[in-house]
């Protein structure tokens, strides 16, 4: 298990913009009537994307009562999954595979470089706030290794210096491109490809 | 090598494009209807002789899956639930079905969803493939707008929603109840079984659960039948299987190929061979973290399917192969395995949240050399205390890759570790308990 603690400075109230307000409509809609407290997974995340990236204490208290759920449930499943951010984490969240398969292709270059870029420490702001990184379980993109996630995207195939690529370009603010930052394609065999060959050359 | 024509995921690296129309040129939605005309029985019967087993690591038939659900639906809904929580250290296969085969999975929800008489199904995929999710969410929007889905989705006369449920972040959710629980909008932890989800499943009614490979690959055999499938491969280990080879390799890579495919060919063919040459490989996992790796010298003949992979005391899991090489430090390896379990651990058995622990903190010590020779004893004593002592089989999960390093490393662990916690040379020290063993030496 993972030891996961709310941040210490939170907002007095939070409240789901008009956007977020009917994409959380939308998604209670996907559950059978009565079954409402299915769509707190989905919510939290809505709230985790509106607040830069981390749910404060007023959110989870707001969707309690969106949900017509006790808050602690809903407090037990924001600290259960590790994907909700309890605390400010920036706007470029950056999460590094460390498990075996990454491990064994160089993934603490990744962390080197985190290190050097954003902060020593793992899930401590960058000097301007942007953003931070941490080391994180499996990401699913083993064949992929060593890899990272910065918010939504996948970053592929990398090693010490196009990391350090990728996190200038997030310190100024821009996004860089997803993928494979080796040239291949998706989960192909470089230069060693022997199926489906009809419909590569197609 | 498995012919080309037999590869049941054509669009494997994105060649020709996930969207419905390509779908539809590989054969996908082609005769939907004709399928479902012959009856829920044919369907069933066709994927029992097609001795199709599940994808998700465990190997269910999954025709015997189907036949558990009741026949008659009574005052609850039947729910169909596709497992796409992929986690599984060296496991990348649901991803590129999701991104790249979308239709494979929807049209294979659709007759699943008939055959067991469900009107919606939930696809759970892991949050972090929220990119991969919002693609599938593309073709799923696609097929209500040709009506593939929805009321009488694909003119079938059956009806049918689907919507996605994202996991956060949690391994233990791939673990089919804890699954439900975390649809249900609960702490994915996992339910005791029995009841099986069979018959009380997400919200108490009967639900089947299926990986996402198991489901994409259905339309498929029921159209080229199950007599093809059950050819390929071998009695009972039958068809094709997407492996993922991860690891110490020139070129890793997703590859469909047969069942039942020698481990040696499967990497030095379509994965370029071991870093350094295959007398630089150390040792394999052959199916993704939870299995029990598998040294060298067993790798030469080795074939990768259910049954074989068991004899050997390991498993074919969920296919994903982590090739390590002699450069690795294998019990810094197992180690950090060991931390993935500890990290994932639900915490709702005690054995398995205390011992995944207490394993890791032992291997890390082990890996340092830190370790008396009397812990490697202990360390494979801890690992039979969680194995069958947890509700799921996490505790097994967590427990087989250190036994596995354990048989096969042993000797390795102890020639590092040889800390003797008897201090020989700095007698009397005062705080010194053991000091009359050293009296009694001197």
């Amino acid at each position: 298990m993972s030891l996961r603690r709310p941040a210490k400075n939170q907002p007095e109230n939070f409240e789901f913009n008009p956007s977020s307000l009917e994409a959380a409509k939308n998604i209670v809609a996907k559950y059978p009537e009565g079954k409402q407290q299915s769509a707190v997974m989905a919510l939290l995340y809505i709230a985790q994307k509106q607040n830069d990236n981390w749910i404060p204490l007023a959110a989870m208290k707001y969707i309690a009562k969106f949900l017509n759920m006790p808050y602690i449930k809903v407090y037990e499943v924001a600290t259960f999954y590790s994907m909700y951010n309890l605390s400010p984490v920036g706007k470029y969240f950056v999460q590094v595979c460390t498990t075996t398969p990454c491990m064994i292709r160089g993934a603490s270059k990744l962390v080197e470089a985190c290190k050097e870029k954003i902060s020593e420490d793992e899930s401590v702001l960058s000097n301007d706030k942007s953003c931070s990184w941490m080391e994180v379980e499996c990401l699913g993109a083993c064949v992929n290794a060593p890899m990272m996630q910065i918010n939504d995207d996948y970053y592929e195939d990398l090693d010490k210096e196009k990391t350090l690529k990728i996190l200038d370009k997030i310190l100024k603010g821009e996004k860089p491109t997803p993928g494979s930052y080796r040239g291949r394609i998706n989960n192909e065999p470089e230069n060693n490809r022997k199926t489906l060959m009809d419909l590569k050359n197609a | 090598m498995l012919k080309d024509q037999d590869r049941i995921f054509q669009n494997l690296y994105n060649d020709l494009g996930p969207d419905l129309t390509s779908s539809q040129k590989r054969g996908d939605w082609v005769n939907t209807k004709e399928i479902t005309d012959k009856g829920r029985d044919w369907i069933i019967n066709e994927i029992k002789d097609s001795q199709l087993r599940g994808r998700g690591g465990a190997g269910f038939p999954t025709g015997l899956k189907w036949s558990f659900a009741p026949k008659e639906v009574g005052s609850r809904p039947h729910y169909l639930v596709i497992n796409g929580d992929e986690s599984e250290p060296g496991t990348c296969k649901d991803r590129d079905i999701l991104r790249f085969e979308p239709h494979k999975l929807i049209e294979g929800c659709l007759i699943a969803s008939y055959a067991i008489q469900a009107h919606v199904c939930y696809i759970y995929i892991r949050g972090e493939y929220f990119v991969d999710g919002q693609k599938l969410q593309a073709a799923i929007d696609e097929a209500y707008e040709k009506k593939l889905l929805g009321k009488n989705a694909a003119g079938t006369g059956w009806d049918l929603d689907i919507y996605i449920h994202y996991g956060a972040g949690a391994y233990i959710c791939g673990e089919e109840t804890a699954l439900l629980e975390s649809i249900e909008g609960k702490k994915g932890q996992p339910r005791l079984k029995p009841p099986f989800p069979a018959l009380i499943g997400l919200y108490g009614c009967p639900t089947i659960i299926n990986n996402v490979e198991t489901i994409a690959v259905v339309p498929t055999i029921l159209r080229r039948g199950g007599k093809w499938f059950a050819s390929l491969g071998r009695e009972k280990n039958t068809g094709t299987k997407i492996f993922c080879i991860s690891g110490n390799v020139n070129n890793p890579c997703n590859v469909e190929e047969e069942m039942n495919i020698p481990l040696k060919e499967l990497i030095e063919e379509h994965a370029g061979g071991v870093i350094g040459g295959w007398d630089n490989l150390q040792a394999v996992i052959p199916g993704g973290s939870s299995m029990p790796l598998i040294p060298k010298d067993k790798c030469e003949t080795l074939t990768m399917d259910f049954d074989s992979l068991m004899a050997e005391k390991s498993g074919l899991g969920t296919a994903g192969v982590v090739v390590i090489n002699k450069d690795q430090d294998i019990i810094k390896c197992m180690a950090r395995i060991a931390r993935f379990y500890k990290h994932e651990s639900c915490g709702q058995c005690t054995p398995c949240r205390e011992g995944s622990g207490w394993m890791w903190r032992m291997l890390e010590r082990m890996a340092k050399g830190e370790a008396s020779k009397d812990e490697i004893d202990m360390l494979g004593d801890v690992t039979k205390q969680i194995e069958g002592h947890t509700i799921c089989a996490f505790g097994e999960g967590s427990s087989w890759p250190v036994q596995g390093l354990l048989r096969h490393f042993k000797d390795e662990i102890k020639k590092r570790n040889k800390f003797d916690p008897i201090v020989k040379e700095n007698k009397n020290i005062p705080y010194l308990v053991d000091q009359h063993l050293l009296d009694k030496n001197a």
